[in-house]
């Protein structure tokens, strides 16, 4: 079992003819995902990497049954093809996309609430079912199917999360990496959710970062909500306040969103954490283990 | 990226919103030029660096004659003006903005800004204008009310009068809060701002509100459809390495310590940063190469990570997901050899074509100590510092 998808995931790419798009595109057909289409607008009836491309979200998903899109298209236009993605009937939207602007995020969630579609991003690697299907930028290598469920707001750290996990055998339900964006789809509490009702995932990892109070809900929400043992990391102890630290996020503004007030929340909500990035593997572990 | 004071109010003017008259000035004869065309017989010299607290850092100046206005400014003009929000060595001040004098009558505090529990553009007010606002936040959250703007019907009146009613405005003043408050949003929607505020917002004896302060941030991820925004960036304000690090698209931070280090991705690198501290050590700064680490990033990193002479280490720390590990092992050879690296460089590599990688470093011959893992990394690079 996995959350959200699984190797039937029918996945259209919009913004496949784009140098990003194909690379990561390639990178996922070789993994396994079922991509069945891509997306330019003006490039209709055109082929890219053995799919067919199609002018509109709309005519891909008519076409193909698609349930998922995977978004490429540059910051200037990304906003546009979220909604032009939900609307045309998608369930989920997965956003790679790096440096929208905040405004174009905020118009975007608001027009959300008019359709049944998720979010994940934007200005993240993507989600992953281990052998089954990757939608995104992640290196597939490094993961392996088993029994945690893993969502963080960073690249990289989501990759050490998971490299630890297939290397000590616990292996991955689901991965996703819910981006370091302040407004963004899915949150921490979505994923918690799904997670806690998958029978697969025995166990949660959860990497946050500066910025906002997120983890500070989802660590209300893990007290009251969440059965299955969360092993939670906070990236930033060191960051200065004021600072952007690489993701628009990530900063430390107003007096709230530390990283020491993120490991206060967490630690009273019962979740186990680590101050070292390098021990989330063994953690998990011990919890399950024990 | 900030505005100054004068930028912001400029501003301000041209979406209408009211703002006691002023100029700015470079030299001190320029400041007395200024006052005199403004007339009146009161004018408040302030020193113009992005950075608050300016006040009590000695950066803004009231003067009851010309000779006052200029004296003020030659005092300013030049210096690095120190304030709390400016660390020790303090922001250049290259101008002065000279602005009539107000007759106060309250002060209140206005700002907009993106809430991200919300996510929503929101307003925040209250009526202790003039102090600082995380204080008052944290002491008297009660003296502060906010609003959110549904971004499909833009703000409304009735939220408006909200706030105004919490600021126990006059009806007077009420009516001139609700058009300011319109213009204000607008401003911050057409601006892409990601920060706008007035403290503090007067009323003065004449029962007219006016911005007395004025701070705006952008969006740096708006900062391509904003290009009059853009010709309004002052480099001067900004930290030497931190701007030449943004013109290779390298994202950088100054810190404090000796210990530098080169990451990929922003999480990964600010952990890299608190592993420094956990084993004892002070990171130097944070910096991400990004995901796809090229060998010439890689170089460039490097020299920007050398320009800091208080380093004694370098760690590098790179997870090769869709880049491969040996080609950023020949890229870390090259450049430390092309670039004379003096200081000793430890490397944490894994990922696709870890052992490569790894065997590229040995056989080198280059002051390159490899670590086997994220702890190991810290452990060797806090006791090479």
């Amino acid at each position: 079992m996995s959350i959200l998808v699984n190797k039937d995931t029918a996945v259209v790419v919009q913004g496949l003819t784009g140098r990003q798009g194909s690379f990561h595109a390639k990178q996922c057909l070789e993994y396994g995902t079922r991509l069945v289409a891509g997306v330019t607008p003006g490039r209709g009836g055109e082929n890219c990497l053995g799919l067919p491309v199609y002018g509109s979200t709309h005519d891909a998903v008519r076409a193909t049954g698609a349930t998922v899109s995977m978004i490429y298209v540059p910051a200037p236009f990304a906003a546009d093809a979220i909604l032009e993605a939900a609307d045309a009937g998608v369930e989920l939207v997965v956003c790679i996309t790096e440096g929208i602007p905040v405004l174009d995020m905020v118009r975007v969630k608001a027009a959300l609430k008019d359709y049944d579609c998720r979010l994940i991003g934007p200005n993240c690697p993507g989600i992953i079912t281990p052998g089954e299907s990757k939608i995104g930028i992640m290196p597939g290598f490094i993961h392996q199917p088993g029994r945690v469920g893993i969502i963080s707001r960073s690249g990289t750290l989501t990759y050490e999360a998971v490299f630890q996990t297939t290397n000590n055998g616990l292996g991955q339900t689901t991965s996703v990496g819910i981006g370091g964006d302040p407004v963004r789809g899915l949150n921490f509490i979505d994923c918690l959710q799904l997670f806690e009702r998958d029978d697969a995932t025995e166990g949660i990892i959860m990497v946050g970062e500066i910025g906002g109070t997120d983890e500070e809900a989802a660590a209300r929400y893990i007290k009251e909500r969440v059965t299955k043992p969360v092993v939670a990391y906070i990236a930033g102890v060191t960051a200065p306040p004021g600072k952007r630290m690489g993701h628009a996020g990530a900063i430390i503004s107003g007096g709230e969103g530390s990283a020491a007030t993120k490991f206060a929340a967490l630690e009273a909500a019962g979740v186990t954490t680590v101050h070292s990035p390098a021990e989330l593997g063994s953690a998990m572990l011990a919890q399950l283990e024990a | 990226m900030n505005l100054h004071e004068y930028q912001a109010k400029q501003l301000f003017a041209r979406f209408g919103i009211p703002v006691s008259s002023g100029e700015v000035a470079e030299s001190p004869r320029a400041a007395r030029q200024a006052a005199d065309r403004l007339g009146g017989s009161v004018w408040v010299v302030k020193a113009q660096v992005h950075a608050g607290g300016r006040g009590k850092g000695g950066g803004v100046k009231l003067a009851n004659s010309l000779d006052e206005v200029q004296a003020a400014a030659a005092g300013m003009l030049g210096i690095r003006l120190v304030t709390k929000q400016t660390g020790s060595a303090g922001l250049p001040v290259n101008q002065v903005f000279v602005e009539a004098g107000s007759e106060i009558e309250r002060e209140l505090y206005l700002s907009l800004l993106v809430d991200r529990a919300h996510e929503r553009v929101t307003f925040v007010a209250s009526a202790a204008g003039g102090m600082d606002i995380e204080e008052v936040a944290a002491t008297t959250p009660e003296k502060i009310f906010t609003v959110s703007v549904n971004p499909a019907a833009g703000l409304q009146a009735y939220q408006s009068r909200i706030l105004a009613a919490g600021l126990s405005l006059e009806k007077e003043q009420m009516r001139q809060f609700v058009a300011l408050t319109a213009k204000l949003y607008s401003l911050f929607c057409e601006c892409d701002a990601a920060l706008v505020e007035i403290n503090p917002l007067i009323v003065n004896t004449a029962g007219q509100l006016l911005a007395l302060d004025a701070k705006i941030n952008i969006d740096d991820n708006a900062l391509f459809r904003q290009p009059g925004l853009v010709a309004m960036r002052d480099p001067t304000q900004e930290d030497d390495m931190e701007r030449s690090a943004s013109e290779h698209d390298l994202s950088y931070v100054s810190l404090d310590g000796n210990i530098a280090c080169m990451v990929n991705g922003a999480g990964l690198a600010m952990a890299t940063m608190d592993l420094i501290k956990l084993h004892g050590g002070e990171p130097a700064n944070f910096l991400d190469v990004g995901g796809g680490a090229t060998s010439e990033r890689v170089a460039e990193a490097f020299k920007l990570i050398l320009s800091n002479r208080q380093i004694s280490v370098i760690l590098v720390n790179i997870f090769g997901g869709i880049v491969r590990c040996d080609l950023i092992a020949e890229g870390i050879v090259q450049a430390i050899r092309d670039i004379k690296v003096s200081v000793p460089v430890v490397v944490r590599l894994e990922g696709t074509n870890v052992e490569q990688g790894r065997a590229l470093l040995a056989k080198s011959g280059l002051d390159i100590v490899t670590a086997d893992d994220l702890t190991d990394a810290a452990d060797k690079a806090v006791a090479a510092a």
